[in-house]
Formats: C-alpha cells, structure tokens, sequence
C-alpha cells in the first residue's frame, strides 16, 4: 500500500466527521434566506466554536480512555470568572485573560491527579470536581451578570477583513498552538499508547502518568477558553447548571461523531471540531425547514444514536465470544 | 564459553508468590556473542527469572551484575536504559498506533520538541530490515496486522533499542516457518556482533540449532548448564524431571473395558491459528486429562465446547448426536449439561463483591425459579447440600464471596455448577493457586463425580495432577493432539517428552519395560 492511503485510514474519523459536516452546512445555507453570505457564516461559527472547544478539550481526556464529565462546569465556571476579570484597560483585561485560562489549567490538573495519582474512576472523580467547579462558580455568580471588555469581545467574535469570522481564526490558533504540538510530542503519544494499551505501554516504558496528566490539565484549558469565548458572546456571567451538564453531553455526542474512539487511543481533536460543528448545524437545519424547535432534543439524539452505533459494528467480527467483555 | 568474561550474572536469585516460590537461589551467567537457551517445565521459574532481568519483578533477594557492577532495575524503562531488552510472549505492542510509532515508543527521535516523524520513519524501516521483515510498512497500525507480523515488530522493536543483551521469550510461537528461518538469521548476526541472546523456548529443534549454551530450570532452580549439543534429548528431558511432589491421590478404577459411546466427542476441531484438527473422547465415568506446555491451545479446546468461541470448525457430538454450541447458556441446558470450571474464578468465576449464596447459586437459577421468581426454600436446600458436600469453610452465606480463602472461592465455583448436576464437567487448570488440602479434596471430588457418571475434560499445567488423577492424558502441541497416554503410560518422563514434542520413541520404550 501507498503512503497516502495509511494516511487516509489514520484520518478516516476526521473525514467523516469532516464530510457530513460540509453536507450539512451546505444544505443549511442553501436554505437559508441569505444563503452563503458573510453573516450567516459569522453566526454559525460563533455558535459552533463554543461547543467546538469543550470538544477538543473532551478529545484529549478520552484519548487516554478517560472521560470528563466536569468539562462543561469548567466551562462555565471560567465564563462566571471572566465576568469579573476580563475587563478594564488593556493591561487589566490581559491579566483578566491569563487568570482565567490558568483557573481552566488548574482545574484540568486537578483532575488529573485525582485521577492519575488518586487511581479514582474518571467518572467518579469528574462528577465530584464538576459539582465542586459548579459550586465556586455558583458563589461568583449567584444571578446573571457581570460585563466583560466589549472591544475585545467585538474583535474577537466579529469579522476580520469584513469576510472572516474571527472566532474561527481563534479556534483554528488554537489547534496550531496546543492540538498539534501535542500530537507530535512524546508526552501526546504518551496520552495515546495509554488509552489503547497502558500495559503494553508500561512495558515498552511509556511516560503514562505524565502523558494522560498532560491531557487533562490541557482540557482544563480548552474548556476555559470556550468559557471565555461564551463571555465575548454574552457580556454576561451565568452559573447556569443545564448549560453546563448540556456541554458535558454534548462535547461527548461531538467527540464520537468526530471519529474519536471512546475506548481511547484513537481520534483526533480535528475531528471531534467537526463532530462539534456538524452536531450544532442539525438545530440550524431543522430552523431553516421550520420544524418546530421542540424537534430538536430528539433530532440530536437519532443523529447521535445512529453515529454510537457505527463504533459497534468491530463487534461482529470478534471470534472469542470473552472478547466481548475487555 | 568457561574463559569468556560474564557481561551479566545474577546470584542467589529468590522470589516468591504469596506462599508458591518461584525462584529459589537461582544463578545465571550471561557471556557475550552467545546464545544462551534456558529450558524447564510449565513453573519451572523460567518466565520469572527472565521477568527479575527485565525490571519487570523485584526480586525478594540475591544479587545482579552487569559488567561485573552491582545493578537493581526498577522498571522495564531502566532495564532497557541498561541495554537489557525483553521480548515478552504477551506482546507489548500499542494496538492503535502505527508500527513506526511502536518501534521507537521508548525513546522517539525529536525535533523542537516534537516528534520528528521523518527520522522515526527511518528508524523504523532500518530495524524492520534489519529483523528481515521489511515487508511490514511503518505506517501500518499495530492493530490491523496478523500475529505473526506483530511478532516481528516486536522484534524489530527490540533492535531499535539497540540492546547488549536481548531476551526472546517464546518469540517464534507465532511465527510462520519462513520467519523463523529468517529470525535464526537475525539472531546468528547479532550473535556475531557480540550481543548476548537469552532465548526461551520449548522447542527442541530450535535450541539445537541456535544455542550455544543451556540451562535447566526446575522447582525455581537452574539444575544444570551444559554445551549444547553435548546432552541428547532423553537427558534432557531427566534432568526437567523430578519435581517434589506431595499430593495424594485417590485411587483409580481398573479402567473400564472401552465404553461403549463417548458422552463428549470432538471431530476435526479447528479455530483461527490456536486448534488445529483436535479430535477426542471422553466417556461416562473418565477422567480425560490435558497434557502439554501452558498455551498449547487448551483453553481454546474447552472455551470451544462451551460454546464461547465463534467460526469454529470440526464438529462437537454429545452422546453421539451433533449439537451445535453457540453460547455458555446453550452449554449448560440439560440436553447438554455442560460446566466449565474457569481458569481465573477472580473474572471468570466469581462476582467477588456479591455474597456466597448469591453466586452459589447463579449457575441454577433457571431451575430454583417459577416464573421469575426464585424458590427460596429450594435455594437454601441445594445450597447447604452443597457446602456440606463440598465441606466449603464460610463464616456466614451472607458474606462477599471475595472474603473467602482461594481454596473454598474455587469450591464455591465448583459447587455453584454441580448444583446443575451436569453430566460434562470441564476443568481449566482448578487448583491454580490454592492449597494443597484444597488440592486433595478436589481431587477426590473429581474421582466421585466420575464414579457417578460425569464425563470429566481436565485441563492442568501439573503434571503430577494429570499422573494422579487421570485415566488418559492428551499431550497437545501447537493445537494439535501430540499424542495420548493411557493408564500406566502416563509418566512424568512421557508428559514431558510428549509436551516438548521430542519423539520420544525410547521414552514410550523405556514405558514399555517397566509396565
């Protein structure tokens, strides 16, 4: 075999996720009223970074056969803390930035200690830092409030040049900065040979511990980037405890459309992006076709049951029937 | 060999498993440019000595030198960073990365702090040639490639690392003869660049044509080193022999003149790579044991007739009727009447957190129920029958079966199945692990279900136990049936000849004179 189609084998996932999301997209601004136009673009990329981010951030934990659950409450505990800090004069909102994302840092470490060095379930230990996270931010934001620098939440989420969304130049700085970096590093591959064979890992002397720390704390990260993001978006800070559980749930649906394997060791954070935009665009869709919006839960949730299902098919070729239980 | 100087020894070597010894002051000399081929029995301590080389196992005491310095491993990572690489039989690989990826997973090429992916690329096409797999392409994932394939990744893997003494731990069971021939090839190279190669195997041929040197292991003890070449197999094969044994068996029946129709017969059973065209019998009343080194493909045999084995070949006849097996709940249906006394109770068996009387009783909830709804007075009935019988020291029905000592959980495995009186009993390897008064009364256990009409397959990886217990041993070889020892043929010396595949015709002569 070629080169390339190793290479097409490894991205399979990506380009899926890739493809049904180009299918969708383009079904939904052929349908809408201004079509492909500059505006509709900037909307949906707005909307599709939120999720797009706590996605990337899920990637990394279920790379290591993980999962967080406290995703989306880092989320929205970092949105409550920009509320109060990322405002000011240059200098002050800058130091607002830095605040919140080593909060998002901290609070990925925190799990990944407990996880890795505490040997808790990733399941477990996730629902309990979650309810901690949920409960700081809860006590920054008892009501829905706050304000946060409006120049850079303008510059941030309107249009560089006129045409580009500048949320979508944000994100795509973001995988250039942190996702690929990652991938490629010894640490990266750490998190990778974990989650597919931590034995055989250990065995060939695998930093593990290190690998998988790295992946949580770099979630904590993604998340509070997102949650900064939902503060351009809003202006506001709000502890609101179904958004939060809501992202949870949903960073998971976009991670396995995205191609990324729940069993761990394989996926990429590209494709769980892709996963995340193509499971926003499916409420778009049933807006442009003027379903009813109550439509929506349990459109989302045929589309994500049928995407779960796909990963069950290696199932049918497992000869020793005891397989069925590793 | 005698004037060459050790690169590696280790002194007075001991390590112990709860209260099974493994190694007792076992002493190994490891000289450059050689290959040193170590043999012994199923638990002769083999797989552990090569485990405390490797950093895998702390030993519990004795000493290491590596160039006559003092050394103590920690990890796998630090026995590697000392240039003692392992090729272990439960291959290492990461499944989901790519084979260039697995081959330097210990130590990546970097650039700027990444992985630089084009000099990893070249590494690994270097040492895949340099194992004479080139066929193999880097990019390819672990994952997708056959057994055999992964066998010489692992090896290429291992001459990455660069290594002065390398260990292949049955390295060529998986491979194809063409790859065999090719490894010799590898592994003659290495030899004259002066690696030291510590090879195990149970392959006679093999040994012959790569050692230069062997060691015997037995009861955890290196018993012998010699040239190779200079012992003829039947030598030995006595000096493998000779395990201290202390258990008593019940006596055996005067074998029954041939029964009339087996109760459990298998035809040409084949499955992927591990059981090749295993035929057997088993009548009413016999006890048919397993013989052969550990992973010859008896596990397979009885997880293939309790139906847990999927794309099998070959037929299963019950009373002389065909039947088709496809799930454990099918085995057990009194048609069949099958039971399977699993090899790990801990998964297999057991649900250690629940209680004595819940998993007592899982295997015959269908009979104590009406309806769905469980006969508690016909439960509690069966279930003192049963501990009674099989004298299980509990402190209560009502405690975590996983408080229990591993002698009554493995009773209480072996009772939870008798409760369905079934009338095939499969046995993997039960006395793994659990003291020897268990031992005996399992043993007489066995005995009585037979003399009650059970048909019992027996599995062990003692060979004392096949001798004391059996009727007749089927040696199997590779997933094949070597060979079959009835009555008084069954020895330690034919077990043993028979589980390394010698042809041993003088050992089944020698048999004949003494009988």
């Amino acid at each position: 075999m070629k080169d390339w189609r190793y290479w097409l084998a490894e991205q399979r996932g990506t380009l899926l996720a890739f493809g049904i999301f180009i299918v969708m997209f383009v079904i939904y601004t052929s349908n809408h009223p201004a079509g492909f136009s500059a505006n509709v673009v900037q909307t949906a990329s707005n909307k599709g970074v939120l999720l797009a981010f706590v996605a990337m951030a899920q990637t990394l934990v279920v790379i290591t056969a993980g999962i967080d659950l406290s995703i989306g409450m880092i989320f929205t505990l970092t949105n409550c803390l920009a509320s109060w800090l990322v405002i000011g004069t240059g200098i002050e909102t800058a130091f607002g930035v830095i605040a919140v994302l080593g909060t998002g840092l901290l609070c990925g470490a925190i799990n990944g200690a407990i996880v890795i060095y505490g040997r808790l379930q990733p399941i477990v230990a996730t629902i309990a830092t979650g309810a901690v996270y949920f409960g700081i931010a809860l006590l920054l934001r008892p009501f829905p409030g706050g304000s946060v620098n409006e120049n850079l939440a303008d510059a941030l989420t309107g249009r560089l040049f006129g045409v580009v969304p500048a949320s979508l130049v944000v994100l795509l700085a973001v995988v250039l900065v942190v996702w690929v970096p990652f991938s490629r590093s010894v640490l990266g591959r750490a998190a990778y040979a974990a989650g597919s064979s931590e034995m055989a890992a250990y065995m060939s002397g695998v930093p593990i511990r290190r690998g998988k720390f790295a992946a949580y704390a770099l979630a904590g990260l993604l998340a509070s980037i997102g949650g900064l993001f939902l503060t351009f978006f809003t202006y506001t800070g709000d502890a609101a405890y179904a958004s939060g559980n809501a992202y949870t749930l949903f960073s998971i649906a976009a991670v396995v459309l995205g191609g990324v394997s729940l069993f761990g060791g394989k996926g990429s954070a590209i494709g769980a992006i892709f996963g995340a935009l193509a499971f926003r665009t499916i409420g778009d869709l049933l807006f442009v076709f003027d379903f009813d919006p109550l439509w929506q839960p349990l459109f989302q949730g045929v589309i994500l049951l049928i995407a779960v299902s796909l990963g069950a098919f290696a199932l049918f070729r497992v000869r020793n029937r005891l397989e069925w239980f590793l | 060999m005698d004037g060459a100087v050790p690169l590696f020894r280790m002194e007075g070597i001991s390590k112990r498993y709860g209260g099974v010894r493994a190694l007792e002051k076992a002493e190994l000399l490891v000289t450059p440019g050689s290959i040193h081929a170590i043999l012994g029995e199923n638990g002769a301590g083999k797989s552990t000595l090569i485990k405390v080389m490797a950093g895998v196992v702390a030993p519990d005491e004795g000493r290491m030198e590596l160039d006559g310095r003092e050394v103590t491993f920690a990890s796998p990572a630090a026995a590697n960073q000392a240039g003692i690489v392992c090729i272990f039989q439960e291959l290492s690989l990461v499944p989901e990365l790519s084979v260039a990826d697995n081959i330097v997973i210990s130590d990546p090429p970097k650039r700027f702090g990444m992985i630089d992916r084009k000099a990893q690329r070249r590494i690994a096409e270097e040492a895949l040639a340099r194992a004479g797999a080139a066929d193999i392409h880097p990019l390819a994932l672990v994952r997708d490639l056959p057994l055999s394939r992964r066998q010489m990744v692992e090896i290429a893997k291992a001459l990455a690392r660069k290594p002065r003494i390398l260990i292949l731990d049955e390295a060529t069971s998986a491979l194809t003869a063409a790859d065999v021939a090719k490894i010799f090839g590898v592994l003659k190279r290495l030899r004259s660049e002066g690696l030291a190669l510590l090879y195990i195997s149970h392959r006679m041929n093999e040994i012959a044509e790569l050692a230069d040197q062997c060691t015997v292991f037995r009861n955890g003890r290196n018993v012998a080193s010699y040239r190779a070449g200079s012992k003829s197999d039947n030598e030995v094969v006595e000096l493998m022999i000779g395990r201290e044994y202390s258990h008593i068996f019940p006596p055996k029946p005067a074998r029954a003149p041939a029964v009339a129709a087996p109760v459990l017969e298998a035809r040409k059973l084949s499955w992927t790579d591990r059981l090749d065209n295993v035929s057997l019998t088993v009548g009413a009343g016999e006890v048919v044991g397993l013989g052969g080194l550990d992973g010859q493909g008896q596990r397979e045999l009885l997880l293939a007739f309790f139906g847990v084995l999927r794309g099998l070949s070959g037929q299963i006849l019950i009373d002389g009727k065909p039947v088709v097996i496809t799930s454990p709940s099918a085995a057990r249906d009194d048609r069949i009447g099958m039971a399977l006394i699993p090899e790990d109770r801990k998964t297999e068996g057991l649900m250690l957190p629940m209680t004595v009387r819940e998993n007592l009783s899982f295997a015959a909830l269908d009979r104590l129920s009406r309806g769905g709804i469980i006969d508690r007075a016909a439960e509690q009935r069966l279930i003192d029958d049963m501990v009674a019988l099989l004298a299980i020291k509990t402190a209560g029905l009502d405690i975590p079966v996983g408080a229990l000592s591993g002698g009554n959980q493995q009773k209480v495995v072996i009772a939870k199945w008798l409760m369905r009186q079934p009338r095939i009993i499969l046995l993997n390897d039960p006395t793994r692990g659990i003291d020897v008064g268990t031992k005996q009364e399992l043993y007489q256990l066995m005995r009585k279900l037979a003399d009650a009409g059970a048909a019992i397959l027996f599995y062990s990886t003692d060979y004392d136990e096949l001798i004391g217990c059996c009727d007749r041993v089927l040696v199997l070889y590779d997933g094949a049936v070597k060979r079959e020892l009835v009555g008084a043929e069954i020895t330690e010396r034919a077990l043993i000849a028979s589980a390394l595949n010698i042809h041993g015709e003088d050992a089944s002569l020698t048999q004949g004179a003494n009988a």
